[in-house]
């Protein structure tokens, strides 16, 4: 038993560091991941706290151009809010508004694919209905109709308040469906075997054996879809945050600081925009590789 | 048959789904008489008025009324600027069906050659260098792409324009601006940027399809036969790949719907998209309950002619359905 776990650890480890890309995309993904998580040791600077700002300091460029600050790295915006502090505590939002919203997709994705798929029936029938009409409408556009008719019904500085919630809820709407119809399937396969049959002889009861059996032996598909929903998630966020249906600009996500910056664009103050933006994709494109790898790593027919 | 009626009903029921969250969203955002009257109104004119809305029906005669105007099309007045929201609808619809049809032109204008190239030059540079871009492609956020493609074209280099929409020109009863040169210059960072998420898919895919048409037996023999390449590549091979091709182009065009609110923000497109986002701003419900009930059509409409090109297409649906 310890040998084949000893096995498996050892494959991972071999397939991982055999790919270059996956490896760089992993240190990329920690890097950012800590610095963002931590935002408040490795900022130089408060960027949303008034008091601390100093308008003297406003449309710094970055420090290696000319007339920039040294301890303004990536350079200040209109209001002399440091780039680089705003964009780790941006970070920090699309990171947690990201994994949160995979998280939740993932809670209730799994347990109506699992209702569904082991007991079948009526819950079977309505579900995947649902699933069926949910899944024919892109998931940007439900995210989107979902907080635009929230931002409508709530008041505006409820919504602000609310908005990293609000956000989870709206991605974790949109994405559930793709979990609960892999996880349905899979779990009508499971169900048919002859453990889950002994399982039923034994008398044990139908929420045990789909806690016990069931669900260890589908985790693997759901593991890779959620590695690969993470980029798609950040990447909604950031595209409603930009829209105005996210974060409010008192606490900007990296969409929010792209909208902000992109309103001064034309003043020539390029890296408000350009810093986070690269942000963003190098997050985005550093889970999509690493979800790529794993992916590949989880199905043998492909290596 | 079966299968026919059965998607039919299966729609209409989506479609009631659709009304009621439309029809909600109608009812508990704010009061429609508030809406509607001034500070001055007395109590008694307000419950007139309330009466005569029939607000104090029960609330299925209410949703039976909702989806009796909405099938006329008739949604109400738009609380912001007071003009039937149909007519508002109407008037910004060409803007985003142009929108739609220059973009997926210029994907298949980009994706068609490309695909081919690297298809046939499988392990060259330049194939590497497309493949690599079109995952950047892929993955970069739209509204990113927009922003830096401004920020290149409009604000460093100011050849182009960042915002709105150029000349336009009256055809068949609505105004385009595809066919005045402004007009173009105007449509093509927009169309680019909404183009590129579905040009890396259809790229991938005739450059999946060439590999596998050029290692059939019938190339090897127009090859033995001697005739041009070009020939070979173009009337030969390319034909074969675009049944996959045009399905995938197809299923994507709904998305390219909801793509193009992002696009039309980026760039102040006057669109349905910005139509929508307006709508959420001011707190404009019976715009929002229209977009929704129109945009759940369209999607309903799409799916259902698509599964229904796809049943008299495979035999396979057709017995299942008996």
């Amino acid at each position: 038993m310890i040998a084949a776990l000893e096995r498996i650890r050892s494959d991972f480890w071999y397939s991982f560091l055999k790919s270059p890309i996956t490896v760089v995309s992993a240190i990329v993904v920690i890097v950012l991941v800590t610095g963002c998580m931590f935002a408040e040791i490795f900022a130089p600077h408060t960027p949303f706290d008034p008091a601390t700002l100093d308008i003297m300091s406003n449309q710094l460029p970055p420090a290696w151009e000319k007339g920039g600050d040294p301890s303004y790295l990536l350079g200040t915006d209109i209001q002399g809010r440091d780039v680089f502090s705003a964009i780790l505590y941006g970070g920090r939002i699309s990171i947690i508004v990201g994994l949160g919203a995979v998280a939740l997709s993932v809670l209730i994705g799994v347990t109506a694919g699992l209702v569904a798929g082991y007991y079948g029936g009526v819950a079977d029938a309505v579900l995947m209905r649902i699933a069926e009409i949910q899944f024919s409408f892109p998931p940007i556009l439900l995210a989107l109709l979902f907080n635009g008719v929230l931002k409508t019904i709530l008041a505006p500085q409820a919504f602000e308040h609310a908005a990293v919630p609000i956000l989870i809820l709206a991605i974790a709407f949109a994405g559930w469906v793709q979990y609960a119809r892999v996880v349905r399937a899979s779990t009508l396969v499971e169900r048919e075997k002859e453990y889950i049959q002994a399982g039923q002889t034994l008398g044990f009861s139908s929420l045990y054996i789909v806690r016990k059996h069931v669900l260890p032996n589908i985790l693997g598909p759901v593991l890779v879809i959620s590695m690969l929903q993470i980029a798609v998630a950040i990447v909604t966020e950031a595209t409603l945050s930009f829209l105005g249906l996210g974060t409010p600009l008192t606490e900007p996500s990296l969409g929010a600081l792209i909208q902000a910056g992109g309103e001064f664009l034309f003043s020539g103050i390029w890296w408000v925009v350009v810093f986070p933006g690269v942000t963003l994709l190098v997050l985005v494109v550093a889970f999509n590789l690493l979800a790529d790898w794993f992916r590949d790593y989880l199905n043998p027919r492909l290596r | 048959m079966l299968y026919i009626v059965t998607r039919l009903l299966q729609a209409l029921v989506v479609m009631l789904g659709v009304a009621l969250v439309g029809f909600l969203t109608f009812q508990y955002v704010g009061d429609p008489v508030l809406a509607m009257v001034g500070q001055e109104t007395s109590i008694e004119d307000r419950e007139l008025l309330r009466e005569r809305l029939g607000l104090n029906d029960p609330i299925i005669v209410q949703f039976g009324r909702f989806v009796g105007r909405a099938v006329v099309g008739d949604f109400g007045l738009s609380y912001s600027n007071h003009r039937p929201v149909m007519e508002l609808i109407a008037e910004r619809a060409p803007a985003t069906l142009e929108l739609v049809i220059a973009s997926g032109i210029l994907a298949l204008a980009l994706a068609i050659p490309l695909g081919v190239y690297t298809g046939i030059k499988r392990f060259g540079a330049a194939s590497q260098v497309i493949l690599a871009l079109s995952v950047i492609g892929v993955s970069i956020p739209s509204f990113l792409l927009g922003v830096l493609l401004i920020l290149v074209f409009s604000v460093w280099f100011t050849v182009l324009p960042s915002f709105g929409r150029g000349e336009t020109l009256s055809l068949f009863g609505a105004d385009w601006s595809l066919f005045t040169p402004n007009g173009l210059a105007y449509v093509i960072m927009p169309a680019f940027v909404l183009c590129m998420f579905q040009m890396g898919v259809i790229l991938r895919l005739i450059r999946a399809e060439m590999l596998e048409v050029l290692n059939t037996d019938y190339i090897r023999f127009a090859w033995a036969r001697g005739l041009k390449p070009s020939s070979i590549y173009f009337k030969h091979a390319l034909r074969n790949t675009l049944v996959p091709v045009i399905t995938a182009v197809g299923l994507q065009l709904s998305s390219l719907f909801a793509f193009s609110i992002i696009t039309e923000r980026v760039f102040q497109w006057p669109g349905m998209g910005q139509l929508l986002l307006q709508a959420i701003e001011n707190t404009d419900v019976p715009m929002l309950a229209a977009y929704l009930v129109i945009v759940g059509l369209f999607f309903v409409l799409t799916n259902l002619v698509i599964d229904l090109i796809y049943f008299a297409v495979d035999p396979r649906i057709r017995s299942a359905g008996r």
